[in-house]
């Protein structure tokens, strides 16, 4: 079966899911086998490996943004555990890629 | 191999097109009904529709006529129009190309014009199929980079393997270009560390600041709330999805629409306009940032589309890379690369960067692209205007 996660670059800490990834489906990560604790969507971002608050989020290689919380490998990274390091971003009741308009 | 066009000014072309060109909207129609009799031939059609002078668009105007996929030319002028078009036509002139300027008031109005413009692009045909071929490789291409209509698939499949493929040509010596400065927010000292010279970064990362102003002026916000949803969370990881189809190569220039790279390697195209805030959005359209790839000597653009584009263009080859798997299936007709294998993977990112770059070359030998095949010539030039680019933009070519 195909990798249901796209890693963008070696040195990245997210993964990139190249379809819709049910819940339950499990992942090898760099610590170990998880499981998703919910469904994540084509194009969405899980972590590689745990994440510390603060530290930088990464793909392509290169800072996306700041962990504003403790990520755990497997977990779902988007707007509410990472911040820009520009501007807010405008998020919609709709941004976990799950709810209406997605 | 590719066997190109050898052009008196020594540059080589991958195509061998006659051009119309109207002088302002007013002449459109006849120039139009001219290029109307050669269906099928190499006959194309550009123009600019403004009646007031403009400094840029002469300039697109005079490096659009002269590229090197063009063979001849033939202005069409309504007559009492501001565009300087003695100017435009001694430029062609000087490049060694057949050049003809029809002026409708002075030619006895729409109908004889029509005919006097036909009977000019046949023997033009005539007179440039018979032009040197050249022998060219991949070091005479200069090849640009777009992406339009984008969704989220855009940046994890077709813009990283459009890099790749940057990548590999810019190793064979070509100049690749790739632009979009307001959609780079966020990048610049990643771009920055990349430029050849400290003088090149800080014109890179002013570009972009250039940028961020004159949208912030115009009221427009590049992150959208629907781009959370399709999984991008910040500006920078939006902006970093249109950044990765400049590849990892240094970056050797900055350079404005109509500058020329001087030698092969890797070039930001700034398109935002330079002083105060003037007639608008800086590009209205995709076409309008092809056109000012190929006024820098764009052979061909590589055009990355998550939702579906259909454009070609005038003067220079589009190739279209599909980074949605279910767009290329509901528009295979209109697409040359379907870099939706990487998201159903099948293929890997390498592996289409390499697809795309072999296209380049086959297409720089001659097979048509989709869009050429379906005739799509789409063309569109606007008033803008530009300061000229700074001493440590362009590198040296000694």
């Amino acid at each position: 079966m195909t990798d249901p996660f796209l890693l963008m670059h070696p040195d990245d800490n997210t993964l990139v899911a190249r379809t819709q990834v049910p819940e339950g489906t499990e992942i090898a990560t760099a610590t170990g086998p998880v499981r998703l604790t919910r469904p994540i969507p084509i194009a969405h971002k899980i972590a590689r490996h745990p994440i510390s608050a603060g530290a930088q989020v990464l793909k392509y290689g290169m800072p996306i943004g700041i962990a504003t919380a403790d990520i755990a490998a497997g977990e779902h990274v988007h707007v509410h555990n990472l911040r820009s390091a520009y501007t807010p971003s405008v998020v919609l009741q709709d941004a976990d890629g799950i709810g209406k308009g997605a | 191999m590719i066997e190109g066009w050898l052009r008196a000014d020594g540059r080589k072309g991958i195509r061998n097109t006659v051009l119309v060109a109207y002088l302002v909207e007013c002449a459109h129609f006849v120039a139009a009904e001219i290029v109307a009799g050669f269906r099928g031939r190499d006959v194309q059609l550009i123009g600019f529709p403004g009646c007031f002078p403009n400094d840029y668009a002469a300039r697109m105007m005079e490096r659009l006529c002269t590229h090197p996929n063009v063979g001849a030319v033939l202005f069409v002028s309504l007559g009492c129009e501001s565009f300087d078009k003695v100017r435009v036509a001694e430029a062609v002139r000087a490049s060694g190309r057949p050049v003809r300027t029809l002026v409708i008031q002075k030619s006895g109005g729409t109908k004889a014009s029509i005919a006097t413009g036909r009977d000019w692009v046949d023997n033009a045909l005539s007179d440039i199929a018979t032009l040197p071929r050249t022998a060219m490789t991949a070091a005479d291409l200069i090849i640009g980079t777009v992406c339009g209509g984008s969704d989220g698939t855009s940046g994890i499949s077709g813009n990283p393997a459009a890099g790749r493929a940057f990548d590999l040509l810019v190793a064979e010596g070509a100049a690749c270009i790739f632009e979009e400065t307001g959609e780079l927010i966020g990048c610049e000292e990643i771009m920055a560390s990349r430029a050849i010279t400290p003088a090149l970064g800080q014109a890179l990362r002013d570009s972009v600041q250039k940028a961020e102003r004159y949208y912030a002026t115009l009221g427009y916000g590049s992150f959208a709330a629907g781009n959370a949803a399709g999984g991008l969370s910040t500006i920078e990881e939006k902006s970093l999805g249109a950044y990765v189809k400049s590849g990892s190569s240094p970056i050797s220039g900055l350079i404005k629409p109509g500058d020329i790279p001087p030698r092969g390697g890797l070039y930001l195209m700034d398109v935002v306009p330079d002083g105060e805030v003037r007639f608008g959005f800086p590009n209205i359209s995709d076409n309008a940032e092809i056109v000012e790839m190929i006024a820098s000597g764009a052979h061909l653009t590589i055009f990355v589309t998550g939702r579906g584009s259909v454009v070609g263009s005038a003067i220079s080859p589009v190739i279209k890379v599909c980074a949605n798997p279910d767009t290329y299936r509901a528009m295979a007709d209109d697409m040359d690369v379907n870099a939706g294998d990487i998201i159903e993977g099948r293929r890997s990112i390498d592996q289409v960067g390499q697809d795309i770059r072999d296209l380049v070359l086959a297409v720089a030998g001659g097979q048509p692209t989709k869009s050429e095949d379906l005739g799509h010539r789409e063309f569109i030039l606007t008033y803008k205007s530009f300061d000229p680019i700074g001493p440590a933009c362009l590198p040296r070519t000694a």
